[in-house]
């Protein structure tokens, strides 16, 4: 583990982003080539929103790692955040763009009125303050604590946006089941160490 | 087979609407001649002769057409049923004709289509789930199978049953939706010179993957209520359940008329993508009935389609 934790010191914030920004520019590639299928807009606009999913749940799994398997990637931590959150405005800006065409009338009653959408929507909403707030001086700002509190916001909007995937389905799929019950266990696992935490905090009674 | 339509043309080539409506470029011409000498090419394989009630509208290519298609039963993606129905069994086929009929039994297809006249009907297909084509089918009214079996005066629905085959079918064998896959009509629906029984695309026989060999296409509802391969057709004195009611009830009606004024449960009817477009495929808007309103709006008179969605 001491040689991995050695080698992952040489990597840089920017060689996360440039890893990051590979399922992107293969779309774009795939633009050229031809290679999105027969309804291209679907294609990249699902594309988009499963990275930005996958990237949520690995920012989520960083801890865990940490604490059962000693492999620490915190510092790694921000940049997968900020790249969810890049693919999450990706997709929800090909939604508007290329599949709604900036028909703003259907586009609002959208947000407000189907649920898996609402729902995508609210879990897009709540990753934009840990956007916002993505850096060492936010942190200094807000406080250690507070802005640890804040950060919890990851849980709901990634448990949000796995609904949103299984509910925009037609029938039951495996895979965006799949997807919720790992964020779901992820978060019992965070809830789980919390609640033996507290106890063990709390002095023992007579 | 298909390489017969390689001609090096994409569906990028034929003209975009936008153009040919304002007659910008010659080029409009030339697209509608080439879509033409296709469809003549066509008619050269299966004898169709061309109805009035096709859309004059371009329809999308075959690969499209080919290659975007829910057909659960192979699988849930667009593309499984072109990966996963090659291998799918079509000949010999036989089609159950029961319940409220004069000559019910199990009919070999050519059978029970020998004598119908094929007709050529471009009609526009859209799906519940907001995208739309324009599909060159190949078929004949259902109401003249209808009258050749006798149907009897007690029968007010017609009952349409899908091959459920799992061997050759890995969407059925891994029990994706309640299988078979069952649809329905009511008799006036059925007997509406609109309603087809499909048996080609294109000029050819029907590719597997759009519901060989033999289809329902109900162009004024949602491409869902078109069942594919057809095993059974029964007549009936009530209602029948059909395979999406019975898996969301809220969602997906008896009647599932293409309506831009009532909503799916969780996303808006009002537009729809026209597939082929490539990346900048135009949505436009719904119209209810699909545009067939002239030709169907006369059933539902006195019915509140917002309650029989």
């Amino acid at each position: 583990m001491d040689r991995v934790h050695a080698l992952l010191r040489r990597v840089r914030p920017w060689m996360v982003y440039a890893l990051g920004a590979i399922p992107a520019a293969l779309l774009i590639l795939r633009i050229f080539t031809g290679d999105l299928g027969i309804d291209p807009v679907k294609t990249i606009e699902h594309r988009l929103g499963e990275v930005a999913l996958q990237l949520m749940v690995a920012g989520l799994c960083i801890t865990p790692l940490r604490r059962l398997a000693g492999l620490n990637l915190i510092r790694f931590r921000r940049q997968i955040g900020v790249l969810a959150f890049v693919y999450a405005t990706l997709h929800f800006a090909v939604w508007i763009a290329l599949d709604l065409q900036f028909r703003w009338a259907e586009i609002g009653a959208d947000l407000v009125k189907r649920p898996y959408i609402v729902i995508g929507f609210l879990a897009f909403l709540m990753l934009v303050p840990l956007a916002l707030t993505s850096s060492n001086a936010s942190i200094r700002r807000l406080g250690s604590a507070a802005w640890q509190k804040l950060h919890w916001l990851t849980y709901p909007a990634a448990v949000l946006a796995a609904v949103h995937f299984v509910w925009l389905m037609k029938a039951w799929a495996f895979e965006p089941l799949a997807y919720l019950a790992g964020i779901t266990a992820l978060l019992a696992l965070r809830l789980w160490w919390r609640a033996r935490k507290g106890l063990a905090a709390t002095p023992a009674r007579a | 087979m298909s390489n017969r339509w390689n001609t090096g043309l994409n569906w990028s080539d034929v003209t975009p609407e936008r153009h040919w409506l304002n007659r910008r470029a010659l080029l409009a011409g030339a697209a509608g001649a080439g879509a033409l000498a296709l469809a003549g090419a066509a008619e050269a394989r299966i004898a169709a002769k061309p109805s009035p009630y096709s859309t004059d509208a371009a329809p999308n290519t075959l690969e499209d057409i080919t290659g975007y298609n829910n057909f659960y039963e192979f699988g849930y993606d667009k593309s499984d049923p072109a990966r996963h129905a090659g291998g799918l069994t079509i000949a010999p086929w036989s089609v159950k004709i029961d319940g409220l009929v004069d000559k019910p039994g199990d009919y070999a297809l050519d059978d029970l289509t020998k004598g119908i006249a094929l007709e050529e009907r471009i009609y526009r297909f859209r799906c519940v789930e907001a995208w739309s084509m324009v599909i060159p089918w190949i078929g004949f009214p259902l109401a003249a199978l209808l009258d050749r079996v006798g149907v009897q005066p007690g029968a007010k629905y017609v009952a349409f049953e899908s091959l459920a085959r799992p061997d050759e079918m890995p969407g059925v064998k891994a029990g994706l939706l309640d299988w078979p896959y069952r649809e329905g009509l009511r008799i006036d629906e059925a007997m509406n010179p609109l309603t087809i029984l499909a048996t080609g695309l294109y000029g050819e026989a029907m590719p597997r993957q759009n519901g060989a060999p033999i289809r329902l296409v109900v162009p004024w509802k949602y491409g869902f209520k078109s069942a594919k391969s057809l095993v059974r057709i029964s007549l009936t004195d009530t209602q029948p359940r059909t395979t999406w009611q019975g898996l969301q009830p809220r969602e997906y009606g008896f009647y599932a008329n293409v309506n831009p004024e009532v909503d799916h449960p969780r996303w808006s009817q009002a537009s729809e993508r026209r597939i082929g477009g490539g990346l900048f495929a135009k949505r436009v808007d719904t119209i209810k009935f699909n545009g067939y309103g002239e030709y169907v709006a006369s059933l539902y008179a006195g019915q509140d389609l917002a309650k029989d969605y």
